[in-house]
């Protein structure tokens, strides 16, 4: 058994979740002002306009913040891990809490480049990143 | 709109503290929420010189919950029938601003006539919760699909605040050059603090040498930059000022802070070097005549260090970006004949996570010289603030003068 808490799905989030099924991140955005926002919401926070929707994101990030996760919180979770706040290039004021996989803990920098890459769990995908390889 | 200028209201002169109790504290007490709140509960009101006959209001945070085992234990309904008070109003929750909303509304409750004498109460049990084998503090640990903020975060295995604060401290030490060192200032004072408290948990001294070679929990913070889980239950009565029966004793309330400006979540909020407690800090300032340099003691929320940090910052002990200039002076900035006084009861650190009324009470003891062997000479004014990340809430308090 592993430990992998899930979330609930609902007509407002399952874009943001489901996505990976098909290799895309889906963030909400005003069909206005172009403004992405997230968590997902019926309303642009900039311009009000109630005409938004998911939208297809780059999924290039840069790293904001990170921590090295160390003490095992369940006996299920493999540690250490590494857990960041990253922007995303298609407006940095959009953040994502994720885990960053195929990256030693020491080599993580605020301002470094990662990409999604997304991890079937049960219903739903979870967007996690990993370093951008040097040449793509 | 236009709204006619007028001279703003300070409602929060209108109310005073005028008891304070807390029930035994402790790990282990195998004792029920509500056993520890009622014995607070009358401490409080026994040294207001009330009765149970007077208590016309009640508060708490957060509400009765069963979400985190020992984190909410006792909500508002159970303590009004135990003691069978008859109130005119009351309120708990937990959509507030931080641990101290329930004080906040108190007070406005009392400010606009609603009440006279508002028993508010914090009670904890998770320690018995915990060694009864239900683990607190790790969301998503219960098996259930996670709704709201935490669906952001819980499933990514950011599952505790540790990890949510963590990256906060790292992004502030990138920006500023904090080091774990500066931190550990703050785990050390509780410390020392504590070995003068008798009802402090952890009393033992604690050396920058334990500090730096406890176990790691999530980098930067470790073992001694969290709080203990423990038992215990605070309790205050917030009075109308011409009602208090003894005004030798009261504490006044100068101003309050409850603002929350940024985004109302852990990874949203525009400067990731600020929290709540910067919004909450400025609004707190903004209704009163008195300055950092007046304060005589603080009591600020160290459920983290890094959290206590952020309060010293957030109310202007230091400007922005130098917390290690300031914590690098230790016991001489921050100890109880330093510049001020931080955490003399010994905070959540070492005397147990009471959940922002610990500071409330210690705060009332300073002001009123009962202190004993860790009393502040001259204490006139103390400022409490509760709350990391999106939550936050101050309150400037002084001696009757």
């Amino acid at each position: 058994m592993t430990f992998q808490p899930l979330p609930m799905v609902t007509d407002d989030n399952a874009p943001f979740w489901e996505g990976g099924e098909v290799g895309e991140l889906r963030i909400n955005r005003c069909r206005e002002c172009r403004t992405w926002f997230h968590p997902p919401a019926p309303v642009c926070p900039e311009c009000v306009s109630m005409n938004v929707g998911p939208e297809v994101a780059s999924g290039r990030a840069k790293v904001a913040a990170y921590t090295i996760n160390v003490q095992a919180w369940s006996p299920e979770l493999e540690v250490p891990y590494v857990l960041a706040y990253v922007e995303l290039d298609d407006q940095p004021d959009v953040r994502l809490t994720t885990r960053l996989i195929d990256c030693a803990p020491e080599d993580v920098r605020v301002g470094m480049p990662v990409e999604v890459t997304f991890q079937a769990a049960d219903d739903i995908w979870l967007p996690l990143f990993r370093p951008v390889k040097e040449n793509s | 709109m236009s709204i006619p200028a007028r001279t703003p209201v300070i409602g929060e002169r209108n109310a005073v503290i005028s008891g304070i109790g807390q029930s035994a504290v402790g790990r282990k007490l195998g004792r029920t929420g509500i056993s520890l709140t009622v014995e607070a509960a009358l401490a409080a009101i026994a040294d207001a010189g009330l009765t149970r006959d007077d208590i016309d209001g009640v508060a708490s945070y957060p509400g009765a919950m069963d979400a985190s085992p020992g984190m909410a234990p006792t909500g508002v309904p159970e303590l009004k029938d135990a003691l069978r008070l008859k109130v005119n109003w009351f309120s708990g929750g937990g959509e507030v601003p931080a641990q101290l909303g329930a004080v906040f509304n108190a007070v406005a409750a009392v400010s606009c006539g609603l009440a006279n004498h508002v028993l508010v109460f914090r009670t904890v049990n998770e320690s018995t919760a915990q060694t009864a084998g239900r683990r607190a503090s790790v969301v998503g640990s219960g098996g259930s699909r996670i709704g709201g903020a935490m669906q952001y975060l819980v499933p990514f295995h950011a599952v505790s605040a540790a990890n949510w604060v963590g990256m906060y401290a790292q992004r502030y030490m990138h920006e500023y050059g904090l080091q774990r060192e500066h931190l550990g200032q703050i785990a050390l004072n509780a410390r020392r603090h504590a070995a003068l408290n008798p009802r402090a948990i952890f009393r033992d001294p604690l050396t920058m040498d334990d500090y730096m070679n406890a176990r790691m929990v999530s980098w930067p913070l470790g073992l001694y930059d969290c709080d203990i889980p423990c038992d215990g239950s605070v309790a205050l009565i917030v009075s109308r000022a011409d009602a208090a029966p003894d005004l030798k004793q009261v504490v006044r309330i100068e101003s309050i802070g409850s603002a929350l400006h940024g985004r109302d979540s852990w990874d949203q909020r525009e400067d990731l070097t600020t929290m709540a407690s910067h919004d909450a800090a400025k609004m707190m300032w903004s209704r009163t005549d008195l300055k950092p340099t007046d304060v005589d003691s603080a009591h600020l929320y160290d459920g983290f260090s890094y959290l206590c940090m952020q309060w010293l910052e957030a109310l202007g002990f230091f400007p922005k970006g130098e917390a290690a200039g300031f914590l690098e002076g230790g016991e001489s900035r921050i100890g109880l004949g330093g510049e001020l006084p931080l955490n003399t009861n010994g905070g959540q650190l070492s005397a147990g996570r009471l959940h922002g009324y610990g500071y409330l009470h210690e705060a009332c003891v300073q002001l009123r010289g009962e202190g004993g062997d860790r009393q502040v000479q001259g204490a006139e004014v103390s400022v409490v603030g509760a709350g990391g990340g999106p939550l936050g809430g101050c309150i400037l308090l002084t001696k009757d003068r």
